[in-house]
């Protein structure tokens, strides 16, 4: 029998707001434990939430990105129960009247070198509610080698309690862990577009739940499911759900029953397993958020939002192809990230030599040295690679230099020109300072030169490369050859 | 010099006038607080040096001429349920014993503001459960009138305060009654404004959609002058009403216009079987009083009445429950000193800070918010809720204000009813509506009882329109002594 996997994705994403979701505190990562908080989101006896209208505005903006349908009236509720990290043992959600709900995502699909496809996720509902603080339980060491044990106690940081959480669910229309990895890709990005959260999984402003069954192919009703938490990064829930898909199809095809429960994906083994029992089950007995009034979301206020809605990834892209007849492929590189596109756009993107390098040289060194575009950025300015650009456009160097003069450009913040004449970078086409060099790579390849003379025109090519490396390549390699030619003609 | 015997208007007027300084004031009170406090035991806390200190600036303040407040040197006393920053806020429970909050209420605020001096800190039932002043975890507040008997709850010490004295202005806080029920009690007057007049902000939440603020004086003209200084917008509180601004209230212009031509709704089921034979008969003639000033009464009904109680006792448990989970020994407060992981660090800390009562009142709320139980109860609670306020709403389409008993009961003896909790629920029976339906109610003075004990006259008017019932309350007091007839401590 042939089985077919299900997965619904529940997704939280940290708005990065200027200040919490209820309460004026500021809503920033890294900070000093508890410097950020007050007697609102440390859920002080008598304290008040009072709702945060950017981060309304930025979670309207995301219900209208995947296009939900947008409800005029919505409230909060509260889901009470008790944690340690939740100062006020109930968190303010959402419950039965999401802002938005019933919307889509579509998500790019390539497999096996088949043409790009695109398939349309539901969503079932998006909703703001509060994050919670962050527990620490301190370990030691006690010697050197030795396993790290507990220390008798727990810190509790608030710094996160009360940031706005937005949560979006899927519906479960998820048919592999591929579809599941594009979904997420597809989400981030267009989360990261709306400016509205920095998706970094690192730093949990992106956190993802899964859940996932499998059923005969063909059946309508959804198998067992199992749930699996705090996944973190795309590539483990990618690799969790791929284990969990075959775990459950192995116990179906036993003909042994699929436990609903809630898993933890453990990365060292990459296995899935089930996270200690709960004692009871949970009942977060909702109710209507007294301390709120409900929120009225009228026709201008969402005009308002729409308005200033950045532009979204495939609307960009198309814009770019016709703005600047470049080509898809070259589109989706450039905006692969919003950072990316900015950056192109600010400049480089006119001209093909810094379009060039950007899809060359610029990717290249990010996945060497592992960094965020942004820090290239930051690094190098648009306008410094505008003129690394054009140092080559010049032949000022010789465009196999541009990796090398790119890196010292990113180590230092120094501008290309200034790399260039600080190192004697320049190409070098002066005829009489070549003719040396040229002269001693002939005398010291003689068995290359005799080659040449014997007909294989082709080992000019490797004298070429000679001279190159000789000159530290510095050598433009056009003289070079005419050169060599001359030389070795004559 | 006796000075505690005076209103706050009249001690305000004195200081300003120069008459007294606002430091021979609250020495004054002081004094008398010495004296009647220990039989009478209304605050959990005094703050004598702040107090003083306080009266100390504000009469260099008016020997200076500089600009002062409404509330100058006038001595006030805070129901222990309100945060007050640097002063231990207890909500008369063992859990919250040591908690002093880092932030000051809304309209403690204000009253620093005005120049009011805040003296103390007043007894309640613990987080405002109760209607006795009994469900204290630092033990009872007495009635001033009959030191065997309870000065009513929860507000109680608030309301003793008040008649014995010991303050010329009080906060308490209304949930089910708790402003207007000990104000009766106690023969004093107090105001439960509109839901959304006064912030919450900083209100120790009980029920978060019932509570509110409000005060209790010696008569009707401290209590508009009260409204005047706490009512207001409060962008901290999402409920504080914006188009109710207070600055715009004519607190005092109306108050003496009399009560001519206006119509007052007698509820039909207001009048039933229950209500002590005395109380009846003096709410009757307090009726008749009005009608003699020019009031024309009209009888109304308000159906659903019967189902006030039920109703209430599932709303403000179920929002209880929720509102006092923070109370789990993590934070702040009471933590047990035996415990062995989270769970049983929840469960004696718990179970060893609460009393009773508030307990009983956080099974009751957990039961029905839990799932399977919830549409029964707590939804089907909001409809009933709805009913009630529609009842409001057609009665004063009619009749501008509505008048009834505030107690069934004059002030009964302490251990009385301590037992039986439905019997406790029972004395709420007249005012919970009002808070169920967002209306302001006072309850004024109006009467004794053949032994002697205060009855209280609720006058419950339309939303934010607090100066029509304090008009009302105004021409009955200007015609009567009741307000002026003190207790022999």
């Amino acid at each position: 029998m042939d089985y077919e996997i299900v997965i619904g994705l529940e997704v939280h994403l940290q708005l990065k707001t200027d200040s919490k979701m209820f309460c004026g505190c500021r809503n920033k990562f890294g900070a000093e434990p508890n410097t950020l908080t007050c007697p609102v989101c440390l859920g002080m006896p008598g304290i008040l939430p009072v709702i945060n209208k950017q981060a309304f505005d930025y979670a309207l903006r995301a219900g209208l990105a995947l296009n939900c349908k947008i409800d005029s009236f919505t409230k909060f509720d509260r889901k009470n129960y008790f944690y340690p990290d939740l100062p006020k043992n109930y968190q303010i959600s959402q419950y039965d009247l999401p802002f938005a709900k019933d919307g889509w995502l579509d998500i790019k699909l390539t497999t096996d070198n088949k043409p790009l496809t695109t398939k349309r996720i539901g969503i079932t509902r998006v909703h703001l509610e509060e994050d919670t603080g962050k527990l620490i339980h301190p370990e030691v060491r006690q010697e050197a080698g030795a396993e790290k044990t507990q220390l008798g106690y727990s810190l509790v940081d608030l710094n996160r309690a009360g940031v706005p959480l937005l949560e979006i669910v899927s519906k479960p229309e998820i048919n592999s862990p591929e579809e599941a990895y594009a979904y997420l890709g597809a989400l981030k990005e267009i989360m990261q577009y709306l400016e509205i959260s920095d998706c970094d999984m690192e730093k949990g402003s992106l956190r993802c739940d899964t859940n996932l069954s499998v059923r005969p192919k063909g059946d309508k009703k959804l198998g067992t499911k199992a749930e699996i938490k705090n996944i973190n990064s795309f590539k483990f829930v990618k690799n969790a759900l791929v284990y969990e898909a075959k775990r459950q199809t192995e116990l179906l095809k036993k003909g042994e029953p699929v436990i609903q429960e809630t898993r933890l994906w453990d990365e060292k083994e990459e296995v899935t397993k089930p996270m200690r029992s709960k004692e009871e089950a949970h009942d977060y007995r909702y109710f209507p958020e007294p301390d709120l009034v409900p929120v009225i979301i009228d026709a201008k206020w969402l005009e308002e939002v729409k308005k200033n809605m950045p532009e979204l990834p495939e609307t960009r892209r198309k814009r770019l192809i016709n703005q600047y007849q470049i080509s898809e492929h070259e589109t989706n590189v450039l905006t692969q990230e919003k950072a990316m596109a900015d950056y192109a756009e600010s400049g480089p993107v006119r001209t093909k030599t810094a379009r060039n390098l950007m899809l060359g040289i610029v990717l290249q060194i990010i996945n060497e040295r592992k960094i965020e575009f942004g820090e290239f950025a930051r690094k190098v300015p648009p306008e410094n690679l505008l003129e690394l650009a054009e140092q080559l456009d010049k032949k000022i160097i010789v465009s196999t230099m541009a990796t090398t003069v790119l890196g010292k450009m990113l180590d230092s913040g120094k501008t290309a020109a200034e790399i260039i004449k600080g190192q004697g970078l320049e190409q070098v086409s002066d005829k009489s300072s070549l003719e040396p060099i040229i002269k001693e790579v002939i005398k010291n390849n003689a068995k290359i030169v005799a080659d040449y003379k014997g007909g294989k025109k082709t080992a000019i090519q490797s004298l070429i490369g000679q001279v190159m490396k000789a000159s530290r390549g510095k050598a433009n390699p056009q003289i070079v050859k005419e050169l060599l030619a001359k030389l070795l003609d004559n | 010099m006796e000075l505690y015997k005076h209103t706050a208007l009249e001690i305000r007027d004195m200081v300003l006038d120069k008459k007294v300084s606002s430091t021979d004031v609250v020495k004054d009170t002081f004094k008398r607080i010495d004296s009647v406090e220990p039989k009478i035991k209304a605050y959990l806390t005094l703050c004598k040096e702040t107090a003083l200190a306080q009266a100390g600036k504000i009469d260099e303040k008016i020997r200076k001429g500089e600009k002062i407040g409404q509330l100058a040197g006038i001595p006030i006393a805070i129901k222990d349920n309100i945060s007050t920053q640097g002063i231990k806020t207890t909500c008369a429970s063992k859990i919250l014993s040591n908690f002093t909050p880092p932030y000051d209420a809304y309209v403690i605020k204000r009253i620093k503001e005005e120049d009011g001096i805040i003296i103390g800190k007043t007894n309640l039932d613990e987080f405002a459960m109760g209607s006795s002043c009994e469900n204290s975890a630092f033990g009872p507040t007495h009635n001033p009138h009959d030191l065997s008997r309870v000065p009513g709850g929860s507000s109680g010490g608030s309301a003793a305060a008040i008649a014995s004295d010991m303050a010329f202005i009080s906060l308490g806080s209304d949930t089910g009654g708790s402003i207007r029920q000990p104000a009766a009690l106690c023969g004093v007057v107090g105001l439960k404004p509109t839901y959304g007049a006064v912030s919450r902000y900083g209100l120790v939440a009980f029920a978060s959609s019932l509570d509110q603020i409000g005060p209790i004086t010696k008569d009707v003209r401290d209590a508009a002058l009260m409204m005047n200084v706490i009512a207001g917008y409060d962008p901290q509180d999402s409920t504080s009403v914006k188009e109710f601004n207070s600055s715009k209230v004519e607190w005092f212009k109306r108050l003496e216009d009399g009560v001519k031509g206006l119509k007052i709704g007698i509820p039909k089921e207001y009048f039933a079987e229950g209500i002590d034979k005395d109380i009846s008969k003096s709410v009757y003639q307090s009726i008749g009083l009005l009608e003699k000033l020019g009031a024309k009464t009209i009888d109304i009904s308000l159906p659903h009445t019967e189902y006030g109680i039920a109703t209430y006792y599932i709303i403000a448990p179920s929002e209880a429950s929720s509102n006092l989970a923070r109370y789990d020994g993590v934070h702040y407060g009471y933590r047990t000193t035996d415990y062995t992981d989270l769970m049983s660090m929840y469960h004696k800390s718990r179970s060893e800070g609460f009393g009773p009562e508030v307990k009983r009142r956080i099974m009751l709320g957990t039961f029905a918010l839990s799932s399977g139980y919830y549409d029964a109860y707590y939804l089907r609670a909001l409809k009933v809720r709805r009913l009630i306020k529609n009842d409001f709403d057609e009665a004063f389409k009619k009749a501008d204000v509505i008048l009834s008993p505030t107690s069934p009961i004059p002030a009964f003896k302490m251990g009385e009813k301590l037992d039986d909790p439905l019997q406790m629920y029972l004395c709420d029976v007249m005012t919970v509506s009002a808070n169920l339906a967002g209306i302001p109610g006072i309850s004024i003075p109006s009467g004794f009882t053949k032994s002697k004990l205060p009855v209280g006259l609720q006058i419950l008017g339309k939303p934010f329109e607090e100066e029509t019932i304090l008009r009302v309350a105004r021409t009955f007091e200007r015609e009567t002594d009741y307000h002026k007839t003190k207790p022999v401590i």
